[in-house]
This record gives structure tokens, C-alpha cells and sequence, in this order.
């Protein structure tokens, strides 16, 4: 039986479902409320965007000059503001001619944060590190050595001292907060209370009133002249509001640790501070990494109470920058846009680590 | 497990004391042995005690202190100044902190009596006033009937502004702020009427702050009393008569024409017997109080007397061009009668 | 097995764990209270060598300061303890309204983040990432200054219709004249609300029994309007406002929000809808997907999905974390004080410095909110358990 060959005609081919045509059809107008919505939106767009980009950009002054910033008043930013004034909202109030010390300090531990932020340098050399980076800083901020001037601490200002409080706030709490979480953990009654009572006390509080008590109260519960420096009281105040946070963090790491793990630790006669050490602190922690990061990030924008207790940090010191001075004092909103979008690009860097390392993380618990 | 942590802080603890300035028991000798006047001063209110982008303190709350350190070390340089919020002031003198506080302090009978300080001796008879722009049209207090004003809290100007508010059936609405910054801020911005502190005060934030001072205007009433004074701990006597009689010593100073350009000439030469008590020519005057025979002539040299004080900060030459009106001497029609030195 | 029985534990050694941790726990204790005696000690020995006068005694004696705004009737020339209580209400009134409103926008951005349309996934996402990475106290900061700052001056309000002002007095609207006919309305609604209530029930136990799907939402909210309804007929229908008019230096008439509630009330608002937003997302992903297609298999609309399907499973995953948002949202409210609203930490502030009682001051501030705090977190577990799988 002969048969010819006969083709039938192709069929059609499928609707992309790739490229832009296709991303937008299914994203932008998949059915009519999702293409009115996208319409109402782009109107709305086109209504505020032009104004707004007038304001920021076009309008804006940004030359330092008061004149031109009188003239656009109203219809421009004065973006020249901060032209003008960012030594002082960066740096606060260090002397003028010391300021490279300040910066020089803040590099030195921000360098250091994104090398403990690198899992290739997690090894023990970091901890002595650590002490040999935050005994520089505190020499180059502080001076009275090595031919530095002395700058006393109540100078300290502005971005370096955000970041001092943050980073050395978390770290210091970190030990302390392991400590209680075990503690709140323990078979011991008298120690689970204690950890549980702190916790829970320092979490029903808010950071303010912490920061009072180290601001002013603290003084009065010392021995007449024996209180230290306003500046360090703070620093343990934070320590300690962050320590009860961090806590309940490394509490949910240490829960996730499997019992068998723990049970095979004894099985081997491990004593309890081998088998935290060796079995369960490893695990629970390479899980809490991340919740450190959102730590640390809280952290970082609560650092800004501190200028309620008169210590100019970033906040502060665009107050100070910005209050005595009556030709800049009305172009105060431009100065809080600034220094937002600096704690935003610190923030949301965090954020994005945490998020990279979280990734890492369950990389390696999913395998 | 929680005994780790406890010990690590005991020991930082110990550390902290150790590095702390030691303090031996008596104020003065503490200062002596330091080296240095700890003085607790206002954050930033210009003519009073205000710091340059150097660092550098001035005003007239600052020369008291500057005057103290050079009576009793000899150098009106070795202060060391602790900017104090209002709410910080009171337990940072009572704790130790500080040695004196000048920072424009109302004397009032219950800070007197309940707060474990004792004030010294009066630097500027103030009174709490308003301020209001010009473009309200206001010319008198009593006419900011239901008016908002802007008040920095921890201050006597809260209870003043309330109990003249009731006085006169004003029914004023207090905007209470925790830093005198915030509340001027909220001032110039247009939320409030008016703003309140002591007239001082309002001079300073008036010609150093607004834009234009023109544009502001202080109401004539003064609705309250307000002696600022230096403050220091109670129970150190010694050190309580130093800081009076340091203040006091410049009055009369000047109440006797010594000033900083004469004292040299004057100690030198002057035959009148008040003058020759005051720059230690004649009776060691420095002596009764633990200090050097010239202590006064220091402190004149290092600042000069009250009214060059005056003048050079807050007088009407400077930017805050306040009157000497009762702080005037006594015998110019003042209220500045300082008990002799002899 | 071996025959041998294991060997008697003894009661007591030294070397035993029972003594190491009684060792441990009793050097604690110890070590705390020597630290808390200490602390004390120094307090109460400086006091009473400068004299300093303590005692919660103060909260008896007139308080003698004027406070700008207020929910219950308050006099300078009452005692301190009420002027305390004006900062607690007003510390409780921005934290109820601004949890109420954070937790409807936070959930409308959590929901808006699985939008078909990417421009709403992207505003939402854009607007976590933005409001939850800026210091909430800056936020706080930049409200006030706009409210204060940009808006026009009281002489010239922004208006619409002539009813509702915006200016640097704050925002105003108009209420209506209180007379019999609200005064029977709201008897009327309340007497409505255990009809809607008993209804409710009836309908849920209908649906239980004969699947006939009866409003539970709808039905018992029409029910209580028309109670309020007819009370305001009842009341001879009045329909008289206060409105609103500018005075020299406030807007008199009508009812207003300061500036300072407006700024704490949206700076905690958006900061903290930006969290809740994440808890709601969060919740929502932990749903297995095939809840979704199941739903979808029976014919529910989207709408009806993540109503019935979805945000109740969420709801369990979602209860927790919020409640420390509404926890946090709270204790920022303590911020208020660096913008002038009058909430317990700007009252305590004033007060201490009338007074000088710190210590007593600041553990006032302490105890309010640990109270505040403590009972938040005591009735959303009661939620929660309420909220959680009954297992059967």
C-alpha cells in the first residue's frame, strides 16, 4: 500500500510566555482589574513624579549658596545644604583640623565588619582582630597617645559614633546574650528565673527609658565620683537592651538543635559546657546568623535615640549642625532626607547580607 | 553559666572606678588632685555658656567656672565642661559628675531644700518672659488668650507659665519639649504663638537664632522671678564658701573699680584697705578660704569682674545686648551687694 | 541484659551535678545580689548624705504644670498622680489608634506583595524596603517638621469643603453637636450589638448544620447601624455640626489633632505597617501552595481564597510575630517625647524635674509600659490559643 507522504499543516506556536511583551501581559494587564489598576496607577504616576522631580532635581539647589537656595525656596530642594554642612552632620562637633581620625577609625571598623562578614575569614584570628581594630579606634578617636591630641568623648559625633554604638553594642551583647539564652534554657531553677526575669524586663521597657536611667540615674547609684563616662554608660545601656533581644534569637537557634544531637553528646560523656560547645553552639548559631544581622540592624537605628539623651550621633549632630544656624535652619528637610538615605544604604545593605547569608545558611541544612 | 558574665562586668566595673578622676573626700582637694574643674554647663545657649566649632566654651556662666579653677588652680584654662540638659543637671551634681553647676539654674526654695545641692550666690537676676513675632501684632502676655507656647521641659518656666496662665484666665496650651533646640525649632517653624523661658534666654535665642531678630519681639511682662545661680554638692562646706566667695570676690571688684587691665597696677599701688583685702596686699584673705593669697587677683585676671563679665557677654555691646538693670550694683540701682570681703 | 542492677545512685556528693548546680545557682544569686545591694546601697547613702528627699509621696502633692492635650479633664492644681495618668492615656490613645490603623495597612501591603499586577508587588516592596531602614525616631522627626513647617500657618488653612483644616495647628473636622439624637443613637447601636452578636452565632451554627451560607459580617454591622438609626430618628433626627472656624491662634470649634499626635501617630504608623507587612507575607507564604489549588478546584475566587482559605491558616504563623510588633509600636510611642506630645515620658520628664524624684520617675516610666507590655502579650497568647489548631 503506497502512501504518500502527506504533511499536515504545523500548528501554531504557543503563546510566549517569555520575554517583555509576555512578562507584561501577564503581570501588568492579566485581567481588567489588574489593567485598571496598572492605568490608574501610571495617571497617577504622571500627576506626582514630574512635581516631585522638579522639587528634588530640576529645581534644586545644589551649589552651596544660601542666595540661591532663598530664591528657590518653595519650588527647589536646597540639596546645597548639605553641600555645606556635611562635615559637621557626618563628623559632629571633633575638632575641624582631627576630623581624618574620626574617618580613618570609622573605615578601620567598617573594614572590619565586612571582613567578620565574610565566611572565609570565620576563624579564630578574628576574635584578637577584633581587640587589635577597637584598641586603634579607640586610640585615634580619643588620642592623648602617640602624639594625638586628646579629644574628650562628649566631641564625638555624627556617623562614627552611630556606628561605634551599634557595632560595639552588638558585640558586647553577643557573648552576654549566649550566655542568658543557655541560662534561660538550664535545668537550674534559680538561673532560668534570673535569665527568664531579665528578658523579659528589658524587653517590656523601651530603649528610652533605659537610656535615662544610664544617662541620668546611673551616676546615683555609684559612689560619689566613681561614675563613668556618659558616653561608655550609654554603651552599656545599649549593651544590655540588645543583649535580652539577641538572646531570645540565639534561644530559637539553640531550640532548633535537634535533642539525639545533644543525647549523642552524652552518650559520648561529654560534660554540658563540652557538648554546648562542641555539639549544639556550632549548629545554633550558624542558624542565627541572620537574626543577628536583623539585630544588629535594629541596632543600628536605635543608635538614634541617643541623641534624646544628648549625645550627637547622626541625628543629633544634624540638629546641631542645623539649629544654631538661622540662614540653614529652614532647609532642615532636605538634611533629614540626607541622613535618612545614609541610615537607608547601611540598613538595607544589612538587610541584603542577611538575607545572602540566610540563603547560605539553609544551604547547607537542606543538603 | 550567669556568674560568667556577672564577673566580666564586675571587672570592667572595676576597671571603669579605676580609670575613673579619683576622688578623695573633699571637693578641693579632689580638684587639686585632679587638676582640673569638672563644670557641669548648658548645652548651647549663647551669652551663658555656648561652645565654637573648636570646642571652645565662653559666656557667662562659663567665666564662673573659668574664675573657680583659676582661684583654686591657678589656671582658668584646666576646667573641664560637661554640657547637661536640663534634666541631666541635678544628679549629675548630686553624683559626683560635676564639682559646681552654672548652668542658668533658678534658685528655688524646693531645689534648695530637696535636692541635695546647695546654690551659691546669684550671677543674674532674670525673669521668665514671652516671645512672639512681630506679625502676630502681640504687644502684651495677656493678650495670647488659648494660645499654644512652646516650653523646653525640666525647667521652673512649665509651673510660671501655668500659674500666670490661670492668673489671668489665659488658658495657655503648653507644647513641652524635651531640648530647648526642639522647642525654638518648633517656634521658628510657626507652631507655636509664643515661646517661653527666662528673658535672658529669649535675648539669646532672639539675636542668635532667629533669622531676622527683628522679626521677634519680647513681651514687656516678666511673669516670675528667676535668680540664676551656680549650684554645688551639699555636704562640702570648704568648697561651698570657694565658689560663693569667688563670685562674691568679683563683685566687689568691681564695686571697687579692679578690673582685668588695673589689677596688676592696682595691687601694686592702691593704698584703699578694701582693695588691698581683695588682692591679698594687705590681710591673706585666700587663707580662711584654703586657697593661695592671690586667688582673687587670679581669678580678676583670668576673667575680670562682674560687670566686665557682663559686659563682654551678655551686655549691650554683644549680640544679646541685655541691660544691666538689676544686675546693676547696688549702688547704681542694682541688686549686686556682695557681703564685704574682710 | 547483664544481671547486675546499675548501681544505687548515692543521695548526696560533692561531686555530684545536683551539687555543682546548686553551687552555680546560690553563686548567681548571690553575685546579682550583691551587685543589686551595692547599687542600692550607693543610691540610698548618696540620698542621704546630700539629703535628697525620695518616696513615691510626690504623687499626692499638686503637680502645678499645665499639659497641652488631654482625654480625661485635667487641672494644673491636681495632684501629680492624675497628671501621670493624662501621659499614660495619652501613650495609650496613640498606641490603640496607631496599632489599629498599622495593622489594616500593614496587612493590605503583606496581601499586596502576591499581586497579579506587578506594580502593586512593586510598591509594596519598595515601600517595606524604604520605611522599615529609616530610624523611626527620624521618621517622628520629619512628620513634625512637615506638619509644622510645610503646612501653612492657622491664618490660612488648607480646607476641603470648609469642613476639614489642615494647617500648623493640626488637622481639624467638624462633630456633630451633641444632643438627644446621638445620645439615643449610640444607646441604640449598643443595644444592637448583642442582637448582632446572638445573630452571629445563629448563622455560624445555620451554616454548621444545613451548609446555607447566612452574612456573618455584613448582616450583623447592617444590624447595628440600624439600631443607631432609629435611635437618631427616635431623637427627632438632628443633624447640627460643630464646625470648625480659624481663631487667632487655634482652630476653635469642631474637634482637632495636634500636630504632635499626628506626627508620632504617622511616623509609628508607617514604620511600623512596614514590619507588619513582612508578618503578614510571611504568613501568607507559610501556606502550602496546595491549600491555594485546592481552593481553586472548588471554584473560589481569589478574593474568596485568601478570605476563607488562606489568611485563617496564616493567621496562626501571623499571631505571634505581631504581637511584638504591636509590643514595639508601643514602647516607640515613648518617643513622643522628642516632638512634644504629652505621653508618660514627657509628663515623668516634667515631673522629675519639679520634683527631683528620678529614681521614682524613671521606674514609673518602666512599670507602665512593663505593664502595658505584659498584658498585650498575656491577651494575644489568649488569641493565639484561641487562633491555634484544635486537634481533634
Amino acid at each position: 500500500m503506497a502512501s504518500v507522504f502527506q504533511p499536515i499543516p504545523p500548528r501554531p506556536a504557543p503563546v510566549r510566555t517569555t520575554g517583555y511583551v509576555a512578562w507584561a501581559r501577564a503581570n501588568l494587564f492579566g485581567d481588567w482589574r489588574s489593567t485598571t489598576t496598572t492605568i490608574v496607577l501610571a495617571l497617577v504616576a504622571l500627576w506626582l513624579l514630574p512635581g516631585m522631580a522638579q522639587w528634588a532635581i530640576f529645581q534644586a539647589v545644589f551649589h552651596p549658596s544660601l542666595e540661591s537656595c532663598q530664591a528657590a525656596r518653595g519650588t527647589g530642594a536646597c540639596w546645597a545644604v548639605v553641600a555645606e554642612k556635611y562635615r559637621y552632620i557626618i563628623l559632629g562637633r571633633y575638632p575641624y583640623d582631627e576630623q581624618w581620625r574620626p574617618v580613618v577609625a570609622t573605615l578601620l571598623l567598617m573594614g572590619l565588619l565586612g571582613v567578620s562578614c565574610t565566611r572565609r575569614f570565620w576563624r579564630p584570628w578574628l576574635v584578637p582582630l577584633w581587640i587589635a581594630v577597637l584598641a586603634g579606634y579607640f586610640v585615634l578617636m580619643a588620642g592623648g597617645v602617640l602624639g594625638l591630641s586628646k579629644v574628650t568623648t562628649d566631641l564625638w559625633g555624627g556617623l562614627p559614633l552611630t556606628i561605634m554604638l551599634a557595632t560595639l553594642g552588638i558585640v558586647l551583647a553577643f557573648p552576654l546574650a549566649v550566655l542568658v539564652a543557655l541560662g534561660r534554657r538550664s535545668k537550674l531553677p534559680a538561673i532560668r528565673t534570673m535569665c527568664i526575669v531579665y528578658v523579659e524586663l528589658v524587653r517590656g521597657v523601651p530603649l528610652i527609658s533605659v537610656l535615662f536611667m544610664a544617662s541620668f540615674l546611673f551616676p546615683l547609684f555609684m559612689p560619689v565620683g566613681k561614675s563613668p563616662d556618659v558616653l561608655l554608660r550609654v554603651l552599656v545601656g545599649i549593651t544590655l537592651f540588645a543583649a535580652a533581644y539577641l538572646a531570645e534569637s540565639v534561644r530559637g537557634g539553640l531550640q532548633a538543635v535537634p535533642k539525639g544531637q545533644v543525647e549523642a553528646a552524652a552518650t559520648l560523656g561529654l560534660t554540658y559546657w563540652q557538648t554546648q560547645r562542641k555539639i549544639v553552639l556550632p549548629q545554633a548559631l550558624a542558624m542565627v546568623v541572620p537574626a543577628v544581622m536583623n539585630n544588629f540592624i535594629a541596632i543600628f537605628k536605635d543608635t538614634s535615640l541617643v541623641t534624646i539623651v544628648s549625645l550627637y550621633e547622626l541625628t543629633g549632630s544634624l540638629g546641631l549642625a542645623l539649629n544654631a544656624d538661622a540662614d540653614w535652619r529652614p532647609y532642615k528637610l532636605e538634611g533629614y532626607f540626607f541622613i535618612a538615605a545614609i541610615y537607608f544604604a547601611f540598613c538595607f545593605a544589612m538587610s541584603r547580607y542577611s538575607l545572602w547569608i540566610e540563603k547560605q545558611v539553609s544551604v547547607s541544612r537542606t543538603r | 553559666m550567669k556568674r560568667t558574665p556577672i564577673a566580666l562586668a564586675g571587672l570592667a566595673a572595676a576597671a571603669l572606678i579605676a580609670a575613673a578622676p579619683a576622688h578623695a573626700g573633699k571637693t578641693l582637694d579632689a580638684i587639686k588632685a585632679r587638676g582640673q574643674l569638672v563644670c557641669g554647663v548648658h548645652t548651647g545657649l549663647a551669652g551663658f555658656s555656648a561652645a565654637d566649632a573648636q570646642g571652645n566654651w565662653s559666656g557667662l556662666d562659663v567665666d564662673v567656672c573659668k574664675a573657680i579653677a583659676a582661684a583654686v588652680l591657678g589656671d582658668a584654662g584646666k576646667v573641664k565642661y560637661v554640657p547637661l540638659t536640663a534634666q541631666q543637671r541635678f544628679t549629675a551634681l548630686q553624683s559626683g559628675e560635676i564639682d559646681i553647676l552654672s548652668r542658668n539654674t533658678t534658685w528655688t526654695l524646693s531645689r534648695d531644700a530637696s535636692l541635695g545641692v546647695n546654690f551659691v550666690a546669684t550671677t543674674y537676676y532674670d525673669g521668665q518672659g514671652f516671645m512672639v513675632p512681630v506679625k502676630s501684632k502681640i504687644k502684651s502676655a495677656k493678650q495670647l488668650k488659648g494660645a499654644t507656647v512652646c516650653v523646653q521641659s525640666g525647667t521652673t518656666t512649665e509651673k510660671n507659665m501655668t500659674d500666670f496662665s490661670r492668673a489671668n484666665n489665659l488658658n495657655l496650651k503648653p507644647v513641652v519639649f524635651e531640648k530647648i533646640e526642639a522647642a525654638t525649632g518648633a517656634y521658628f517653624s510657626g507652631r507655636c504663638a509664643a515661646f517661653t523661658t527666662d528673658a535672658s534666654g529669649l535675648a539669646s535665642v532672639r539675636n542668635k537664632e532667629a533669622k531676622n531678630p527683628a522679626d521677634h519681639l519680647i513681651l514687656p511682662e516678666l511673669i516670675s522671678k528667676e535668680p540664676l545661680a551656680p549650684a554645688v554638692r551639699r555636704g562640702d562646706d570648704e568648697f561651698f564658701a570657694i565658689a560663693k566667695w569667688v563670685i562674691y570676690g568679683l563683685v566687689e571688684s568691681e564695686e571697687y573699680g579692679l578690673t582685668q587691665a588695673n589689677v596688676d597696677k592696682m595691687t601694686a599701688e592702691s593704698q584703699d584697705p578694701v582693695v588691698m583685702r581683695l588682692t591679698g596686699k594687705s590681710e591673706d584673705m585666700g587663707k580662711h578660704l584654703g586657697l593661695e593669697r592671690d586667688w582673687l587677683v587670679k581669678a580678676l585676671k583670668a576673667v575680670g569682674n562682674y560687670g566686665e563679665i557682663f559686659e563682654r557677654n551678655v551686655g549691650p555691646k554683644t549680640a544679646l545686648a541685655l541691660p544691666r538693670g538689676a544686675n546693676a550694683q547696688w549702688n547704681k540701682g542694682g541688686l549686686m551687694y556682695a557681703p564685704p570681703v574682710r | 541484659m547483664t544481671g547486675r542492677p546499675p548501681p544505687r545512685r548515692r543521695g548526696w556528693s560533692w561531686r555530684s551535678q545536683a551539687f555543682r548546680g546548686l553551687v552555680y545557682q546560690v553563686l548567681a544569686a548571690a553575685v546579682i545580689g550583691l551587685a543589686l545591694w551595692f547599687l542600692a546601697h550607693n543610691t540610698v547613702e548618696n540620698m542621704r548624705a546630700r539629703g535628697i528627699q525620695s518616696g513615691f509621696g510626690f504623687l499626692l502633692q499638686p503637680a502645678g504644670f499645665d499639659i497641652g492635650e488631654s482625654v480625661i479633664p485635667y487641672d494644673a492644681l491636681e495632684q501629680n498622680w492624675k497628671a501621670f495618668l493624662v501621659g499614660v492615656l495619652n501613650t495609650l490613645r496613640v498606641a490603640v489608634v496607631g496599632i489599629v490603623m498599622a495593622t489594616l495597612l500593614g496587612t493590605l501591603l503583606g496581601i499586596g506583595r502576591f499581586s497579579r499586577n506587578a506594580i502593586v508587588r512593586g510598591l509594596c516592596y519598595g515601600y517595606v524596603e524604604l520605611f522599615r531602614n529609616i530610624p523611626v525616631l527620624l521618621q517622628l522627626l520629619v512628620w513634625y517638621l512637615f506638619f509644622t513647617d510645610v503646612l501653612p500657618p492657622i491664618s490660612e488653612p488648607l480646607s476641603v469643603g470648609g469642613a476639614f483644616f489642615l494647617s500648623k495647628a493640626g488637622f481639624s473636622f467638624p462633630v456633630p453637636v451633641w444632643g438627644l439624637g446621638q445620645a439615643l443613637a449610640a444607646a441604640g447601636a449598643a443595644l444592637c450589638v448583642p442582637i448582632a452578636w446572638a445573630y452571629r452565632r445563629w448563622a455560624i451554627r445555620q451554616f454548621e448544620l444545613t451548609a446555607k451560607a447566612r452574612s456573618t459580617f455584613w448582616a450583623p454591622i447592617a444590624i447595628v447601624i440600624a439600631g443607631s438609626f432609629a435611635g437618631w430618628i427616635a431623637g427627632g433626627a438632628p443633624t447640627a455640626w460643630n464646625y470648625p472656624v480659624a481663631g487667632a491662634f487655634t482652630m476653635e470649634g469642631g474637634a482637632s489633632a495636634t500636630p504632635e499626635f499626628l506626627g508620632v501617630l504617622l511616623g509609628l504608623v508607617l514604620y511600623t505597617a512596614a514590619f507588619i507587612a513582612e508578618v503578614v507575607r510571611a504568613g501568607i507564604a507559610s501556606v502550602a501552595h496546595g491549600q491555594v489549588e485546592a481552593a481553586g478546584s472548588l471554584g473560589l475566587s481569589r478574593g474568596q481564597t485568601m478570605r476563607l482559605v488562606i489568611l485563617p491558616q496564616a493567621l496562626r504563623v501571623i499571631i505571634p510575630p505581631m504581637t511584638s510588633q504591636y509590643l514595639n509600636l508601643t514602647k516607640n510611642s515613648s518617643l513622643a517625647v522628642a516632638i512634644g506630645y504629652p505621653d508618660v515620658v514627657s509628663i515623668a520628664t516634667t515631673a522629675l524635674n519639679n520634683t527631683g524624684r528620678a529614681v521614682e520617675c524613671i521606674a514609673i516610666i518602666m512599670l507602665v509600659y512593663l505593664i502595658t507590655s505584659l498584658s498585650t502579650a498575656g491577651f494575644m497568647n489568649w488569641y493565639n490559643a484561641r487562633a491555634a489548631i484544635k486537634e481533634r
